[in-house]
């Protein structure tokens, strides 16, 4: 008789040979034996197999690959708890000196080896948070000083922001005045942020790298005509500029570009280590210009070996492998393997954009200037395309690649782009076999359009038309066609049954059902919950 | 033949890859501290740099002051470092992943005995520990306060919660943070748990909600989450308000379940409405890691949740972090399914029966008060009876010469002038280990007796030397001291000394 013994799984028993793997994962309820760790080990791990391949997805700036050295690093750090101050003073060390170097990356005005004011986060979405609170407390602390109501802070910012300003206006009930974007500009305009500028203002966000097109928003005119806003008024607005993106591109690429502490009403900054900064997920960084940016409030004292250690985060118990990676890659690269991993991604991102747009099916949508991404739409022309760009992203993911499609921002809903973020991994022989691959898609979506709309004829008086349409088939009966495509087609069979048939078969595919559905749901859903919209889970 | 002595200029550059770490150039600077260097450096130099910093770090595995895990398999250590690449937030790219938390929130749900039908999705999230777990419930709280209040018309601007004075810091940090007033329970000598009778005393209309907490910091101790239930629902029918329980389970939400299923803490308890508790801690899982589940969907305002649509479906988020890495959650899965309930509960009879042994031992000695419980989560925190001589600051710091970290605190408020050292036995801490440190808390201890209190000492060789006159109270050879001074001198505290749990971040 065959029985299964638990405990030699692994040792005597093989793994698949065991009845781990004929009865089924537990789901929903803790189950009740133990299973043996490799049996465990294998199931977790070929049930991730279904993921997608984190290099090969484009749609993030997320860092996805490190050499094997910090990775070393990384796992002889697991187990220590970056809390842990006291038990693990190196590793806090080595936060303190990220922070010096990234203030002085942004020409936080310091001294020679005066700390720098700034903490390590658990990503741009905390540094965010934090960053915002000592602006709300702040004005809170002024309003209260003059005797004036401080129930009703509000913000401003360009509405490509990223979700997580709404989750912190939400959250920490601060109002979010949002700037509109507009066709042919896809940042915020200074102007317009300006002029929704109020007494309430907290802060005014300024983004480093659009989530859009990788763009630079202009903080420097920002700045100026906030100064001068200030001036005529007696306010004193802030700006927070949001680099999680750009932080790490902007002072290696363009040194000469004024957005960080070097304009007066730049207050404080985050940035993502874990984006450009070419750490795994898991680390954001921000910086305040000042202590005096920081009201002591929200600092909690936290005392160790006799030394009053101020700290100032959302969460508290994390893993310290994150920040270990981040001073390995600092000093690992410098500001020289900065510069170069930043030049060929920026080089790389310039070739893919110059390749698309020679395929003639692309506009190029996002700037030679800033984040090197690659946002791209399809050339429309004056007649109507059968597929979008979300066919093109969903044909893209047989080859492998994962680019969403997204719709763009507030006001904006009507265009549908790709994009693509090219970090330091994604090489040039990678860029060759993404066009090549693109064009394979573009000449099957072409093809299936061309014979879906033959197909979807009938249709015409839904308004679906094709040049195809004409000439063909007039009369709206396509039956030649279909014995074409499926010569095995029962001819006794009502041509009309047939024609039903097929058509809902490659109607419930066809794109524009989805297009016509999507377009449907997507009103409702706004930007905190998107269909594809880029606001939603972009990082 | 002459021998040049001296080296060409690019003497380092030009075969850099010969040489050894230690030979190479980047052994001989100082590290850069304050400024991103200019130049790049070979990654092995890199590494080796760094690895050889943080030597100076504790060892994690003899940290006896932290509930977080230390040790994992050698099994899930490769699962992590597969998915280190992977980020949480990216529902779409990898839904395999959210699915596993999903599945992780459903069995949690469960073990907490929500109630859910069969295959019904329970309500939570993972966090990135209990710290955002804990400001998410608040926020649910507050959000659904004001949303009543709002709704009856009534002032929403002045929320309080009230919790015992034991509780974790990050509760002070949601009340600073999210403009909620913190009102504790003051503790008193000799019960260190928050007293119910007293917390329900405290809640007034606006009171968003009541914090328990399943295993105090200071004693590992269960608060009676089960007497709070009664007296608030009695309070609640007799005002007509609707105050809920939140259970901060961060240690104890991996005990009680196993060791005490008996003990009602949690969902069957009717105002129970959410409950935190740290996959990181008895969920035996790396730092990175924390759970948060409520009771029903009605629990969670709409307002609060961000949906993200993937794949077609529609994936509710409720979070404070956005991009995180992956690698904690899928490993919290495999200890789920790796060791059931079975596992589970026979790593927590070993806590419990090497934290019994420990606490013989050190009771053994004859010096030491224990002031953890036997019904707890496994801690055992002890202090000394007599503190005339020698405080437990110095037991702490001697011991740490043998390799462990076994931190002293002062209790709460109101029980300040208790000090106490605390050994979390976590399931790496074997009987062997346990033993081995009663033996090294013998050899402190006849140290220490040896040795006049260091203070002491040093305070009257101070005086002597600066106030001669005074030197007829001191009896140089033994440093004996006359009795007013000494207690003037033990008196005196250091900064560090005044460190309390919450100031010094225990977790």
């Amino acid at each position: 008789m065959l029985t299964h013994a638990s405990e030699n799984v692994g040792t005597i028993q093989p793994v698949f040979g065991s009845r781990y793997m004929v009865s089924p994962i537990p789901r929903f309820e803790l189950p009740e034996e133990m299973m043996s760790k490799d049996a465990a080990y294998q199931i977790v791990h070929d049930e991730l197999l279904l993921d997608g391949n984190p290099r090969l997805n484009l749609a993030s700036f997320v860092c996805t690959w490190m050499e094997p050295e910090c990775e070393k690093l990384i796992l002889e750090a697991l187990s220590k708890n970056f809390i842990d101050f006291d038990e693990y003073p190196a590793t806090h060390d080595i936060q303190d000196r990220c922070v010096n170097m990234i203030a002085r990356l942004f020409h936080a005005p310091l001294a020679q080896n005066e700390q720098a004011v700034g903490t390590s986060t658990v990503g741009s979405s905390e540094a965010i948070m934090l960053a915002g609170l000592a602006m709300k407390r702040k004005w809170q602390q002024k309003m209260r000083q003059a005797g004036k109501p401080y129930d009703k802070p509000n913000m401003v910012a360009g509405s490509n922001v990223q979700v997580c300003w709404e989750k912190f206006a939400r959250y920490f009930e601060v109002e979010l005045r949002q700037v509109n974007l507009r066709d042919g500009c896809y940042v915020m305009d200074p102007e317009e942020a300006v002029k929704l500028v109020d007494e309430n203002t907290i802060l005014v966000c300024a983004i480093l790298g659009s989530t859009y097109t990788g763009e630079f928003e202009d903080v420097k005119l920002l700045n100026q005509l906030l100064l001068e806003n200030n001036q005529k008024t007696g306010w004193d607005t802030p700006i927070h500029v949001d680099a999680a993106s750009g932080g790490f591109i902007a002072p290696f690429l363009y040194p000469e570009l004024e957005w960080d502490f070097r304009l007066p009403l730049v207050r404080s900054i985050n940035v993502s280590g874990h984006k450009y900064g070419l750490v795994y997920a898991g680390v954001g960084w921000v910086i305040w210009r000042s202590k005096a940016e920081l009201p002591e409030e929200l600092i909690f004292h936290i005392n160790y070996l006799g030394a009053i250690q101020p700290t100032f985060t959302l969460n508290f118990s994390r893993g310290s492998s994150h920040v270990i990676a981040q001073y390995y890659q600092f000093i690992r690269l410098g500001i020289e393997g900065y510069t170069l991993i930043m030049k060929n991604c920026q080089d790389n991102a310039q070739h893919l954009a110059q390749k698309l747009k020679e395929t003639g099916m692309f506009n190029i949508i996002s700037k030679e200037i800033g984040v090197p991404v690659v946002t791209y739409s399809l050339i429309k022309k004056d007649r109507k395309l059968y597929f979008t760009e979300h066919d093109v992203a969903d044909r893209m993911r047989q080859y492998g690649w994962i680019i969403p499609a997204y719709t763009m921002a507030p006001n904006l809903e009507h265009m549908h782009v790709l994009r693509v973020v090219v970090r330091e991994d994604f090489s040039n022989s990678q860029v060759v076999k993404f066009v090549r691959d693109t064009k394979k898609v573009m000449d099957f979506l072409n093809n299936e359009e061309s014979v879906s709309s033959t197909l979807c004829a009938p249709t015409q008086d839904q308004g679906i038309h094709s040049p195809l349409d004409h000439g063909y088939h007039s009369d709206g009966h396509p039956q030649v066609k279909h014995e074409q495509l499926h010569p095995q087609i029962n001819h006794e069979q009502p041509k009309k049954t047939i024609k039903e048939k097929w058509k809902n078969f490659h109607w419930r595919k066809s794109t524009e059902a989805r297009v016509t559905e999507a377009r449907a749901t997507q009103p409702k859903k706004i930007k905190s919950s998107t269909g594809g919209h880029f606001g939603g889970r972009v990082c | 033949m002459v021998l040049s002595s001296a080296l060409p200029e690019n003497h380092y550059a030009s075969d850099s890859s010969l040489h050894s770490t230690f030979a190479s150039r980047y052994v001989q600077d100082s590290l850069p501290r304050f400024r991103m260097p200019e130049k790049q450096i070979a990654k092995e130099a890199a590494y080796q740099i760094i690895s050889d910093e943080l030597m100076l770090d504790g060892n994690p595995r003899l940290n006896l002051a932290s509930f977080v895990t230390t040790w994992m398999e050698p099994e899930v250590d490769k699962l992590i470092l597969q998915s280190l690449n992977k980020n949480y937030i990216d529902m779409d790219e990898y839904p395999i992943t959210t699915e596993l938390q999903d599945r992780c929130v459903n069995m949690i749900a469960r073990l907490f005995n929500a109630p859910l039908k069969d295959g019904e999705q329970a309500v939570g999230a993972g966090t990135v520990g209990s710290s955002e777990a804990i400001m998410l419930a608040g926020l649910a709280f507050k959000r659904k306060w004001q949303n009543k209040r709002k709704a009856e018309g009534k002032p929403y601007d002045k929320p309080n919660i009230v919790t015992g004075a034991n509780v974790q810091v990050c509760w002070e940090k949601f009340a600073r943070y999210f403009e909620v007033e913190l009102k504790d329970v003051k503790l008193q000598e000799g019960y260190y748990v928050m007293d119910p009778e007293k917390a329900v005393e405290l809640v007034d209309e606006n009171t968003i909600c009541v914090c328990a907490i399943l295993g105090s910091t200071y004693n590992g101790e269960f608060e009676d989450v089960k007497r709070l239930n009664e007296l608030l629902e009695a309070k609640n029918s007799k005002t007509g308000w609707d105050t809920p329980i939140h259970v901060d389970a961060a240690s104890g939400g991996f005990i009680a379940p196993f060791l005490y299923p008996e003990l009602e803490w949690d969902f069957r308890l009717s105002c129970v409405r959410s409950i935190n508790v740290s996959g990181h801690k008895y969920g035996l899982v790396y730092a990175g890691v924390g759970w948060v589940v409520w009771k029903s969907k009605s629990d969670l305002p709409e307002e609060l949740i961000f949906h993200v649509n993937y794949l077609g479906a529609d994936q509710p988020t409720f979070t404070l972090n956005f991009s995180k890495g992956a690698s904690q959650i899928i490993a919290q899965y495999y200890q789920l399914i790796r060791l059931g309930f079975e596992g589970y509960k026979s790593i927590m009879e070993n806590c419990r029966s090497n934290a019994k042994v420990l606490c013989d031992g050190i009771r053994s000695t004859g010096r030491f008060d224990i002031l953890s419980k036997d019904v707890g989560v496994p801690v055992v925190a002890f202090c000394l009876k007599d503190r005339s001589k020698h405080d437990e600051y110095e037991i702490a710091e001697n011991l740490r010469r043998y390799g462990w970290i076994v931190p002293a605190y002062t209790m709460a408020p109101d029980a300040q002038h208790i000090s106490l050292l605390r050994v979390v036995v976590r399931e790496d801490f074997s009987c062997t280990l346990a033993q081995r440190l009663v033996n090294d808390i013998h050899k402190v201890l006849e140290y220490l007796d040896a040795r006049p209190p260091r203070l002491v000492e040093a305070v009257a060789a101070a005086i002597t030397h600066q106030e001669p006159e005074l030197s007829s109270e001191i009896v140089p050879e033994g440093i004996k001291i006359s009795a007013i001074l000494n207690e003037t001198i033990l008196g005196l505290k250091s900064p560090r000394r005044l460190g309390s749990f919450k100031t010094n971040g225990v977790c």
